[in-house]
């Protein structure tokens, strides 16, 4: 989006305005076309913003009329209560997952950028995932993980018969999902990095070729410092991912022990524990996280425009 | 020479392998999905079903497991928010890119920030504003949200938008066209690749969101395709092969979609994800 304050100081057409007197009227018209989409925004994301911001501060329950302002006191506890702060140990699972996930997607996208057999249809696989309904995702992997499951079963054809508790053992529990998240969104940064490496120029390359370098040296010396805007998006989008991870564990283990997460936390404290209160301040905590995070990497590739595919 | 053939080898075999690991999950389910009960309690999961052609499972699962009203329930939400994020997403781009007027900036700049906002982290206060709208358990609270925050769209109509010339515009008006005229007759038509492009990707987004539908419409009459196939777990949650004729009657919409329209698909994806 960074274009569209760049391309709107351009002149609006000259016409209408040097006809027409700027009328009342006229000066009204943009308005008309704006007022559904910014009551719209404004009702379903500032007004809970800021909201959710005073809820913080009190101990709200979500439900009785009154609530008592406590200053900072949500904010206290989730930073020193250590079975609510836990649930940041469990990102760092997933966070790594996304890092082993960039990596796959640019290493496909790499092999998949030259001739190959069945390139569309290697390409078609590897992103369907990323398409799939979340509560499908997690019930196929449900079955998947099962002791006895499918994957017992393949093991146990290579040889392996490791009867592993993929879910049921609290230190691969995570593992395992997080495993899943790579299966689910690794497309995404494929296609990604595909139609980025497809628009780096191929003169480019070809001169390179040329010149005799290999072609895994063309690709780590020419095309991936070309495609480092779309890396570090993705990036940046792995790391505010991994902290809002919900939907995966949530249907797949309950989100219990181990596998809960910062937004299944969230989640449970608000709607089943009614703690309004404290459950805004994990809120307000995520959303400023993840607004850090965004200004950093709107720092680190300031112009730069992601190559689009 | 050798070198490279082993080298075009080892990326055959890793794309096999990948290949391998997003097929297998899916296969395996899929085969399930056609076995009896008696052959579940074999328990060679690998094994086909002895009869391909057999569609019990998949009456239970519309059966008792409400599939066919989550479908209604979940065209109903699709047909408004799709509807909805098209208006609004035009009408806002429209406003933006053809128009001068004050507070411009700060317009857009509200939309900018706005697409920082992760919706997961606001939905406790959301839930507030929804039900004090009387809309909690309703349908119309989802689409509300859907059509509400969907600030990728705005951005692809504007994209496309720009692309059609103020030359056209300004015929109609010499016409005597009003500015709704040229938004309806000249505008909205010539942004069909974008209509397409928001539909495909808005229609999957939709198609498989949970957490919205799960927060706001817990009646189960009210389930959709995520939520009713989620209750699965309870009532058939030993029956495997229910479970997944169910996820198969979710995955297979979205694969007839991929294959009819997979440029369609990629574009948009990608589209939205680099805004």
């Amino acid at each position: 989006m960074v274009r569209t304050s760049a391309r709107t100081s351009r002149p609006a057409p000259p016409s209408r305005h040097a006809a027409a007197r700027p009328s009342r009227w006229r000066r009204a018209t943009p308005w008309l076309y704006l007022a559904a989409p910014l009551i719209m925004l404004g009702t379903f994301t500032y007004v809970p913003v800021v909201s959710m911001l005073s809820y913080s501060f009190t101990d709200w329950d979500g439900v009785s009329p009154d609530r008592a302002y406590v200053g900072l006191d949500n904010y206290v506890r989730l930073f020193t209560r250590p079975e609510l702060f836990s649930v940041f140990a469990t990102s760092l699972y997933y966070l790594v997952a996304a890092l082993v996930q960039i990596v796959l997607a640019l290493y496909f996208a790499a092999v998949l950028s030259f001739e190959t057999r069945f390139r569309s249809l290697f390409k078609g696989v590897i992103f369907f995932p990323y398409l799939l309904n979340g509560v499908a995702v997690a019930f196929v992997f449900l079955y998947l993980f099962q002791p006895g499951g499918t994957l017992d079963q393949v093991l146990g054809l290579a040889g392996v018969d490791a009867g592993i508790l993929w879910l049921g053992n609290p230190d691969l529990a995570n593992v395992s999902l997080s495993g899943v998240s790579v299966w689910r969104f690794m497309g995404l940064n494929f296609v990604l990095f595909l139609g980025a490496i497809q628009s780096v120029p191929s003169e480019l390359h070809e001169a390179a070729m040329l010149d005799g370098a290999s072609r895994p040296r063309v690709l780590w010396h020419i095309v991936i410092p070309s495609i480092r805007p779309i890396i570090s998006l993705s990036l940046i989008l792995g790391v505010a991912g991994s902290l809002s991870v919900f939907e995966i564990p949530y249907i797949m283990t309950g989100g219990s022990g181990e596998t809960k997460t910062f937004v299944i936390q969230t989640v449970k404290l608000a709607f089943q524990f009614n703690k309004t209160g404290l459950a805004s301040a994990a809120a307000v905590v995520l959303l400023v996280v993840i607004l850090l995070i965004t200004w950093v990497q709107r720092r680190i590739v300031p112009e730069e425009r992601t190559p689009s595919a | 020479m050798t070198v490279r053939a082993s080298l075009t080898a080892l990326k055959y075999l890793s794309l096999v392998a990948a290949a391998a690991v997003v097929l297998l999950p899916l296969l395996t389910m899929f085969s399930t999905s056609f076995k009896t009960p008696q052959e579940m309690a074999e328990g060679d999961i690998l094994a086909p079903p002895a009869n391909w052609l057999n569609l019990e499972n998949y009456r239970v699962a519309f059966e008792n497991g409400n599939m066919l009203a989550a479908f209604g329930n979940t065209a109903f939400i699709l047909l408004f928010s799709i509807t909805g994020t098209i208006l609004i997403g035009s009408m806002a781009a429209y406003a933006i890119d053809r128009f001068r007027f004050r507070l411009k900036k700060v317009v857009v700049a509200l939309f900018l920030v706005a697409t920082l906002v992760p919706g997961v982290t606001t939905q406790v206060a959301t839930f507030e504003v929804i039900d004090a709208f009387g809309l909690f358990d309703t349908r119309w609270g989802p689409i509300l949200l859907f059509m509400g925050t969907d600030i990728v769209a705005i951005y692809i109509f504007l994209q496309f938008i720009r692309n059609i010339p103020v030359s056209l515009d300004e015929a109609a008006r010499m016409d005597g066209a009003t500015s709704f005229t040229v938004y309806r007759k000249v505008i909205l038509p010539l942004l069909k690749p974008a209509v397409a492009t928001v539909v495909i990707i808005k229609g999957i987004t939709v198609y498989n969101e949970f957490y919205i539908p799960f927060l706001y419409m817990p009646s189960e009459e009210l389930g959709v395709i995520s939520t009713s196939l989620f209750r699965f777990k309870g009532p058939f949650g030993a029956h495997w092969e229910v479970i997944s004729a169910g996820a198969v009657l979710v995955i297979v919409p979205t694969l007839v979609i991929f294959l009819a329209l997979q440029r369609f698909v990629y574009n948009g994806f990608t589209a939205g994800a680099t805004k």
